[in-house]
């Protein structure tokens, strides 16, 4: 607009003075007011963009009055013209201005309006993108998993099915042993039958054989489905899952054992769980160890679910037995490891408050979902 | 092992409150499972003598003893049956909460009228003080029960609920437990008297024993006692089986349980004079020999089971059981009373086979040692003699052909820090190890000990037994905490478990929800996968044992679970089902263990989306599946073909082998209507099945970085016209034969209309680029003539007008 207007002013140098145009002056400064109050009384009343668009052309298009008084400016002399110009120039620039201010109002009105009329529902659910989900064991077997990788354990996985001598006769558990009669076991059918064949009710088993197999250092977890020969019941289930694990090297101690357990014991847990180191008996260890922590519905002050003692038992552990490092082929005075054996049900049973441990099989996507 | 404090603190003097002993014998590896506090409800109970009983003048079952309390003397309306003047009973003042009879419930005594005589009092039976459930009669008491006493001071005890781990046979023993308890307080121990009268003629003129089967029986003692009275045991002594959780029978019998009880030697008593030829023979039954057992059942035995034997025939199962041959009845006056070691091997087998659990037989096969037999036989002995009279035949018979006795371990005391991490003088290991009745000698040099296990343990035979028995004495607690500091041993992870890993995690995803079943199945499920044939094949794997014919045999493949669970869960949503299982199925090998190999099973069913309110996207279909398994490989870097199908589980024509260098690793499609139907499974399911292990080598390639193109690439459409049994597959192959070609994606199929009938209209959209240059039009439009031109002659393709 500005660039229109130096141009509409460049003719006016080269016209001159006359006496007649004095009174032209004078009334021409009165009529650039009056446009202006009128233009801009005008503009007050305008509601929309087509009569702002008429507004413009009526009062600053090529052919509106102003556009003719700037030109009709070039009739007077040179010193008027300049007052004149100027004031024209300065009418011109107001109208423009408050056209550009109505301009911007009236696209905010608009703006609002259009907005306002987008309004949509966001309490409406949004299209729903495919939600899967682990199950909770696997994520459990994850985590545990994780946990032990991150102190330089490495994850390995055995058979199902497996001899009895991985199963129990490399773990100093020997036929008529008392210990086989608490692991109630589901023998496989053999063609010959001559070599007995299990499903195995531990993986500790894959401890066995990864001793067999490997040179020390050892640090392992290995997890995976167990077997036993039970029915069914609200704390029963013929197959879980564990995760074992088993460190062979030089000079491993008890005191290793502790802090390996009680890391596990932190981040799966928690800082603030209580942890205790009880003294059990499992055939493949010795000393044997219980590890359990503090109730996590009384917090020790004891309940039906921890039994009355403030405890709930988590796992089972110990220095791995001499016999089973033999078995192994490694020599245990050279050698010591520890070994452990964490059942895996019972660790989102007591997280989430699951009370029946069958659940985890039935593969109700009602249950299976909320993990 | 239940085991009362008043019992054991007959052999030890305890001092720690019950709660903190039995925290202290959980820590040590004897779990406290739990803590019965018995009297802790009977106030206003006292020790009462019956002076008087008259009868009620208005019932005839109703009597109304005087009972002396010490302070006073009080009448009350009883109606018990058993009333008599001179015992001792428990007395229930007005107050007192007692058991209803007859309820069960608990409730506040009050004074009551009873058919018009007051009462303000009650002689209680054992069901009204929770002792027992008896409530046939009233309680009655020793004599010595002093008079007044609360009852709770004289018969209130706390009852331990220890859990003995199988390694330690000698703590199902009250003196086991207490041995313990002397370790951990450092209080001392009272062995109980097992001394008695002896008289001639000595045992050995007048039974002899022998043992024929010596692998089975390492030690036989037998003693002898004659003129004997049977009679119901003392009350003391009922008591305390019934609170070790045993029936009392007769006194005879109660004395050998009552040992057993006691010092963890389980014994046995004949009747002397059914013993024939005066002979004890221990020998393995004959094949086929036939024993009616103290229970009154017929037991056929196996020539690898042991038995007692006289001259004659067998007259107890060794361990396990007596024989009604044998048994002590009301009129036996002799007893032959056994105490002897078997095999635990063969106990536990023979309990087993025979289904015969017992006190005894788990005592025997947990191992316990020969050296217990003379103590516990001597103190059963005397106890005999207390409890039913007679005379006791001078000395032991025993047979003794398996002695094993303890030979000194050498214990190095740094072994034990080596081993522990923690750092203990050798005092305290020797003091600890002493305490427990272990024999600690000094050795050269003077780090080292000798030391012998006492006889009763069975479970120390090297240097980490004994340290753990340190250990656990001291407390774990005070072995310190410590990372391990050891260099980090080389890591080899099986690719499989990453992989397995990585495809549950695409699928879910995908929206997929991970299932796990169980691996075994039946064989009725199995068969509803064969519509046509009806049988599995080849025989999947069997258990030996199988707990149900549903969980009969390992499972060959995933599917009949997963199918099981889409029916189940498709009762209750409406919407699609996603569901998939990726663990191990159990192939037969010969004379080796199965085959397991990790597979993939994934099933589809129902809406495409979740419902919404913008619609769910309508029915799931046969391309879903495939898209499914396309992304999955294509994320794994696994180039696969599709190739037709021919699973019997599978809609004959909408399935597909998944074929990955020319090898099939799997297979899709949309499951056999008929199958659907067997598993109850309403609408269409798509199933995909891969075998993961198979699949691992292709996804372990080098890929190579292709660069970004730098110049334009140029775009064609083509529509064609071809014969309807044309394959996209055959149109893409060789349209991607050509160079300049980068990338065929088709965007159309359409029959019907303006096409011919027999055939069909595919749209492909070709992209043409060069790594050189930027293609010129003429350059395509000579590729894409030829493209055409081998499209016609090949597969009779015609440009769509």
């Amino acid at each position: 607009m500005v660039t229109e207007l130096s141009c509409c002013l460049t003719p006016l140098v080269v016209i001159t003075y006359n006496p007649r145009q004095l009174k032209l002056k004078t009334t021409m400064l009165k009529q650039l007011q009056e446009l202006k109050l009128k233009a801009l009384q005008e503009l007050e009343s305008i509601r929309d963009f087509k009569q702002l668009e008429s507004w413009r052309i009526q009062y600053l298009g090529k052919k509106s009055s102003l556009t003719t008084m700037l030109r009709r400016l070039a009739s007077l002399p040179l010193a008027e013209r300049k007052t004149a110009g100027a004031r024209a120039n300065q009418v011109k620039a107001d109208l423009e201005d408050s056209l550009r201010q109505k301009e911007q109002a009236l696209r905010e009105v608009q703006l609002a309006t259009h907005v306002k009329a987008e309004t949509i529902d966001i309490t409406l659910p949004g299209r729903p993108a495919p939600t899967g989900r682990l199950h909770p064991i696997t994520q459990t077997l994850n985590e545990i998993c994780d946990i032990f990788a991150a102190m330089g354990f490495q994850v390995v996985e055995g058979p199902d099915v497996e001899w009895d001598y991985y199963n129990f006769e490399a773990l100093n558990i020997p036929e008529e042993h008392p210990a086989r009669d608490t692991m109630s076991t589901c023998w496989v059918e053999t063609d010959s039958g001559e070599r007995p064949m299990l499903l195995r009710t531990h993986t500790t088993s894959v401890s066995a054989r990864t001793i067999e197999r490997t040179t020390p250092p050892i640090r392992v977890v290995a997890p995976g489905k167990v077997y036993r020969y039970e029915a069914s019941d609200a704390t029963h289930v013929p197959m879980f899952h564990q995760v074992d694990g088993q460190v062979v090297d030089k000079g491993i101690t008890m005191a290793d054992l502790k802090g390996t357990l009680y890391e596990f014991a932190r981040r799966f847990f928690g800082e603030e769980r209580p942890v205790r180191f009880r003294c059990d008996y499992f055939p493949f260890v010795e000393p044997g160890v219980e590890m359990a922590i503090g109730c996590l519905v009384c917090d020790g002050q004891g309940c039906r679910l921890c039994g009355h003692s403030g405890w709930i038992e988590i796992l089972g552990a110990g220095m791995t037995h001499p016999r089973v490092l033999q078995l192994g082929g490694i020599d245990p005075e050279i050698y010591s490891g520890f070994a452990f054996g964490i059942g895996i049900e019972r660790l989102p049973m007591l997280r989430y408050g699951i009370d029946d441990i069958r659940l985890f099989y039935g593969s109700d996507l009602r249950f299976l979902r909320q993990f | 092992m239940k085991v009362p404090l008043k019992w054991l603190k007959e052999y030890i003097d305890v001092t720690l409150p019950p709660a903190e002993l039995a925290d202290r014998l959980t820590m040590a590896g004897i779990e406290a499972k739990g803590m019965q506090a018995i009297g802790g409800r009977w106030a206003n109970v006292v020790v009462g003598r019956i002076t008087a009983v008259n009868p009620h003048p208005n019932a005839d079952r109703l009597h109304l003893p005087t009972v002396d309390v010490g302070t006073e003397q009080l009448t009350v309306v009883c109606g018990a049956p058993n009333l008599s003047v001179g015992d001792k009973i428990a007395f229930a003042f007005v107050g007192a909460e007692l058991i209803d009879g007859h309820t069960g419930q608990r409730a506040r005594l009050k004074t009551a009228r009873i058919r018009g005589v007051a009462s303000s009092g009650m002689v209680c039976s054992e069901k009204e003080l929770g002792i027992s459930d008896s409530h046939e009669g009233i309680m009655v008491l020793p004599p010595e029960a002093p008079v007044g006493t609360p009852l709770a001071d004289y018969l209130g005890d706390t009852i331990f609920d220890l859990d003995v781990t199988p390694n330690r046979p000698d703590c199902l023993s009250v003196i086991g437990i207490a041995r313990e308890v002397a370790a951990l307080t450092g209080q001392s121990l009272r062995f109980p008297e097992v001394s008695y009268a002896e008289t001639e003629p000595g045992i050995d003129r007048q039974i002899s024993v022998e043992i024929a089967d010596p692998d089975l029986c390492p030690r036989y003692c037998a003693t002898l006692i004659t003129g004997t009275r049977i009679a119901e045991s003392p009350p003391w002594l009922q008591q305390r089986l019934l609170a070790g959780g045993l029936r009392p029978i007769n006194n005879i019998v109660d004395v050998t349980n009552y040992v057993m009880l006691e010092l963890g030697q389980p014994l046995h008593a004949f009747d002397y004079e059914k013993i024939n030829g005066k002979k004890i023979i221990v020998r393995r039954a004959t094949g086929g020999e036939i024993l009616t057992s103290l229970d009154g059942v017929e037991r056929t035995l196996s020539g690898n089971m042991l038995v007692i034997a006289d001259a004659e025939r067998a007259v107890a199962i060794a361990g396990v059981m007596g024989g009604a041959n044998s048994e002590v009845t009301g009129e036996t006056t002799s007893i032959l009373l056994e105490a002897a070691n078997f095999n635990p091997a063969s106990i536990h087998y023979t309990g087993r086979h025979l289904a015969l659990p017992s006190e005894a037989c788990m005592r025997f096969e947990r191992g316990i040692r020969p050296e217990l037999t003379v103590p516990a036989i001597k103190r059963a002995t005397r106890l005999m003699l207390k409890v039913g009279g007679g005379q006791a035949a001078r000395g032991v018979a025993d047979v003794y052909p398996g002695r094993q006795d303890h030979r000194p371990i050498r214990l190095q005391t740094d072994k034990v820090k080596r081993f522990l991490g923690a750092e203990f003088r050798p005092d305290q290991i020797a003091g600890t190890l002493s305490a427990l009745g272990f024999d600690c000698k000094p050795a050269a040099p003077a780090t080292e000990f000798m030391v012998t296990a006492p006889y009763w343990r069975n479970d120390i035979s090297q240097a980490v037994d004994l340290i753990e028995e340190v250990a656990r004495i001291i407390g774990y607690d005070k072995i310190p905490t410590t990372m391990l500091s050891q260099s980090l041993p080389p890591q080899n992870p099986d690719p499989v478990i990453g992989l397995k890993r990585k495809i549950r995690d695409r699928l879910v995803g995908y929206g997929f929800q991970e299932v796990i079943t169980y691996s075994l199945t039946g064989l009725e499920m199995l068969n509803k996968l064969k519509p046509r044939t009806r049988v599995v094949e080849p025989m999947p794997i069997r258990l030996f044992n199988p707990m149900t014919a549903e969980q009969e045999y390992l499972r060959p493949n995933l599917r009949p679970n997963l199918l099981t669970a889409l029916a189940a869960n498709r009762r209750h949503e409406d919407g699609g089902i996603r569901l998939f299982e990726l663990d191990k199925i159990y192939l037969r090998r010969r004379k080796d263990l199965p085959e397991e190999p990790e597979v993939l099973c994934g099933l589809m069913s129902g809406a495409r989306n979740e419902p919404s309110w913008q619609g769910d996207g309508g029915g799931l279909d046969f391309f879903d599946v495939k898209g499914v398994v396309e992304g999955l490989l294509g994320q794994l870097s696994v180039e696969a073909g599709f190739a037709p199908g021919d699973d019997e589980s599978l809609h004959p024509v909408k399935q597909a082998v998944i074929v990955v260098g020319g090898r099939r690793l799997g297979v899709i499609g949309e499951l056999h209507p008929e199958v659907a139907g067997a598993f109850d499974i309403t609408g269409t399911a798509y199933l995909f099945e891969i075998d993961v292990a198979a699949l691992l080598p292709f996804t372990i390639e080098h890929k190579m970085f292709q660069p970004i193109p730098r110049f334009p690439d140029t775009v064609r459409d083509i529509a064609l016209i071809v014969d309807a049994g044309v394959s996209h597959q055959q149109i893409t192959d060789i349209i991607r034969g050509f160079p300049l070609v980068h990338r065929v994606a088709i965007f159309d199929v359409y029959s019907g209309g303006q096409v011919p009938p027999g055939k069909k209209s595919l749209a492909y959209r070709v992209t043409y680029q060069s790594p050189a240059h930027t293609l010129t039009d003429e350059e395509v439009n000579k590729v894409q003539q030829k493209i055409l031109g081998r499209l016609a002659r090949q597969l009779g393709a015609t440009l769509r007008a």
